[in-house]
């Protein structure tokens, strides 16, 4: 976070603490800032032990103690808190239903918006403290009239704003980044976690999905959706294959299909299309997931909501580029038309805008338009 | 600060302190048959002989463990080995849904891995055991009964339990009681050998001696079989080298807890009394736990309706106050007490407990601080709400 000179002051901060490196380090800094910090480890599983048993990801008794220890040494009290039934309701389930629904949801988007930023930082607020702080590399930058803005963090390599994008102003608010606003890789913050004494200085990163243990995303949805066979066709609704589950597939795949005879043309087939209804994966060249432009609902925005048209940059992906585009809200629906055809987009995914490096709103894609047709 | 936190752990008698401090600096194995491990084993006897004395029991039925949770898994599990090994028809395990989890957990094992059947005893609204209630449950066939196990005075809510009487009517089907008396011992007369019990758990850091040593007070006709094999020591029932200076230490906590204690009980009485007070004027809705009557001198139990029991934890620990929510931890997650659950409390009040327990280091002050902050905290955490 940036403070301007009129903000020294000292606030109550919760740190929300993984038990990994980059949330241990965020919460030595805000205490070294002068803040009075205390460190909350989430459960998000009704039974660590069962839910995850390696030893990445944010589910483990292990990770707990690990977060305990890095608050021990920080010098900060450390509580446990059991958001496991809130998560189950609002991340795991919408998780599922949206796969059900044939999109591709983003649980780390949900889990900030409706766990970290919402049902952490509500009891945080109403037992006297002032903000949340996690590990999330993105600014905050308080105006001089005192409104709050979310940019990129300084290191654009390392930036997570795309999913905090969900975040409005009200949470924006109360969050603190203190790893935002230094340009650090990651050896640097691992760096500063061992000069710190923190032992999760050499704890290997998370990457997947913290509530599917092996990284099986198909499996996890095949064991709670069950297997329901149905076909995959071309685009002409030519059968060339079977699948197992329509959920198991996201828009733009390109693997596991496992279809016996190649394309006419030779060329590599893509999923194009994912329809629930009749449980059906539709499959195409690459060409034919070229997007131009898309339609989102549930807008969020970090600050007041834009009128008009207006220029900005579009990011659709948690590490994906950004791409200009020209975005309008109708309705409550937001319409973005890509300045140049866009691939893999998939409903149920955050398009995030910026102007510049100002995080502007997010919204759920709903519908793309294809530069071939309309799907 | 104010450390409300004495059931966990007290501080440290200077007496308990300085008797530690002069055995760590002598050698000496008291297995050893040389000078040196005479002189360890002369102590050893001598930390026993007064532990027996302050427990109203013979030098030869102290056994010496690491801790309370070691005598409990001693007694349980070894008795129920050998009362097992004497006649394979005798599985049952009577026991209470209000124990520690060190004979809970216990016990659960041997049903899970022995092939003992468990019966929880019916308890009523202060988690109390009725004599009648293990009457019917022993008599029901007296034959198949390997051990029953029910606490002196529940460490949660401080409810004391009706012990004597319930070893009378286990002495009369001649059926071993083993009771945890590590919250007991210090603030309620435990003699062993007046209570009638076959085995008895007692802890030394509870009652300001140092971690990392208890007993299990063992009947002369008990033996269990080992939980721990090895060199043979303490009656080959517990092998391993004996900790001389912690045990010389526990021994001078335990003089100074049996002589204090009916100075102690009462004192800390009337303080916990004011602390009751004092909470219920704050919070007039809060519920005491546990018997009125029958409880602890040092434990004060309360549920907040509508409040998270680690809400207040967090709050009162912000400004240096010290207690516990009193409930099982698994990972750090609270999970509603299984001791309220088991009276009867309803588990979303459940959640809302906190446990005041004092100690030989507590003073009108400690109360002055809880009184002075418990109504705001209280009106905060039911703010936060039940997550």
């Amino acid at each position: 976070m940036t403070e301007t000179p009129a903000e020294p002051r000292r606030l109550r901060v919760l740190a929300a603490m993984s038990g990994g490196v980059d949330s241990a380090v965020a919460a030595a800094r805000a205490a070294e800032a002068g803040h009075d910090v205390t460190g909350v480890h989430l459960a998000l599983s009704a039974n660590p032990q069962s839910f995850r048993t390696g030893a990445r990801g944010c589910c483990t008794i292990e990770d707990s103690r690990d977060a305990r220890r890095a608050a021990d040494v920080i010098g900060i009290p450390f509580y446990v808190w059991d958001l496991a039934e809130r998560f189950r309701e609002d991340v795991v389930e919408d998780f599922i239903a949206e796969y059900e629904a044939g999109r591709t949801p983003n649980p780390c988007l949900r889990c900030n918006e409706k766990i970290k930023f919402s049902a952490l930082l509500d009891k945080a607020l109403a037992l006297g403290f002032d903000a949340v702080a996690t590990g999330h590399y993105a600014q905050v930058i308080t105006r001089e009239d005192g409104t709050r803005e979310l940019h990129r963090a300084s290191d654009m390599a390392k930036d997570q704003s795309y999913v905090l994008g969900v975040l409005d102003d009200k949470q924006l608010a109360h969050a603190l980044f203190p790893l935002g606003d230094t340009v650090t890789t990651k050896d640097e913050i691992r760096a500063e976690a061992e000069r710190r004494g923190l032992a999760v200085a050499k704890k290997p990163d998370s990457h997947d999905i913290c509530f599917i243990a092996d990284g099986d995303t198909q499996g996890f949805l095949a064991g709670r959706l069950g297997k329901a066979e149905g076909d995959i066709v071309d685009e002409s609704g030519e059968k060339v294959g079977t699948h197992e589950g329509a959920y198991g597939f996201t828009i733009g795949q390109r693997k596991g299909l496992r279809i016996g005879r190649p394309a006419p043309d030779g060329k590599p087939r893509y999923v194009l299309d994912i329809s629930p209804v009749n449980n059906t994966v539709t499959v195409g060249p690459v060409d034919a997931l070229d997007v131009t432009a898309l339609t989102a609902i549930k807008p969020r925005w970090c600050g007041t909501a834009p009128v008009g048209e207006g220029r900005y940059t579009a990011q659709l992906r948690a590490h994906g580029d950004e791409t200009p585009v020209t975005a309008e809200l109708v309705d409550g629906e937001l319409r973005v038309t890509f300045d140049e055809a866009v691939r893999g987009v998939a409903p149920g995914q955050a398009v995030v805008l910026y102007d510049g490096t100002r995080v502007v709103g997010s919204a759920t894609i709903a519908t793309t338009t294809r530069a071939t047709a309309t799907v | 600060m104010a450390y409300l936190d004495h059931a966990a752990t007290t501080p440290m008698l200077p007496e308990a302190i300085e008797a530690m401090t002069a055995q760590l600096q002598v050698v000496g194995n008291a297995s050893a048959l040389h000078a040196a491990g005479r002189q360890a084993r002369r102590t050893v006897e001598e930390a026993r002989e007064t532990l027996a004395e302050a427990l109203g029991a013979r030098p030869s039925e102290v056994v010496f463990t690491s801790g309370g949770t070691e005598a409990d898994n001693l007694a349980v599990k070894g008795l129920y080995w050998a009362r097992r090994d004497a006649d394979p028809a005798r599985t049952r395990v009577l026991s209470s849904p209000v124990e520690h989890h060190a004979v809970l957990d216990a016990v659960h094992w041997l049903a899970e891995h022995e092939g003992a059947t468990v019966e929880y005893l019916p308890v009523d609204a202060y988690g109390r055991v009725h004599p009648e209630a293990l009457r019917e449950a022993i008599g029901r066939n007296p034959d198949d009964v390997a051990l029953a196990t029910v606490m002196w005075a529940n460490n949660e809510i401080g409810t004391v339990l009706p012990v004597r009487e319930l070893a009378d009517v286990a002495a009369e089907f001649g059926v071993p009681l083993h009771s945890d008396a590590v919250q007991a011992f210090g603030q309620l007369d435990v003699g062993f050998a007046a209570s009638g019990l076959a085995a008895m758990t007692v802890s030394s850091h509870k009652i300001g001696g140092p971690y990392g040593i208890g007993a299990l007070l063992l009947g002369r006709d008990q033996s269990p079989v080992p939980v721990l094999h090895g060199g043979g020591q303490e009656r080959q029932v517990r092998s391993g080298t004996l900790d001389v200076p912690a045990a010389a230490a526990f021994a001078v906590a335990a003089r100074s807890a049996v002589e204090h204690r009916e100075r102690f009980a009462e004192e800390i009485g009337g303080l916990r009394d004011a602390l009751i007070d004092a909470v219920r004027e704050a919070v007039p809705d809060a519920i005491l736990g546990g018997d009125p009557e029958h409880r602890l001198p040092a434990n004060a139990h309360f549920t907040f309706p509508g409040c998270e029991g680690d809400s207040l934890l967090l709050l009162l620990d912000a400004q240096g106050i010290s207690c516990s929510t009193g409930s099982a931890c698994t990972a750090g997650i609270a999970q509603p007490s299984h001791v309220l659950l088991a009276t009867g409390t309803d588990p979303d009040l459940a959640r809302g407990t906190l446990r005041f327990s004092l100690g030989h280091t507590s003073t009108r002050a400690d109360i002055d601080e809880l009184a002075k902050a418990i109504g705001p905290a209280v009106e905060r955490a039911r703010a936060a709400g039940l997550s």
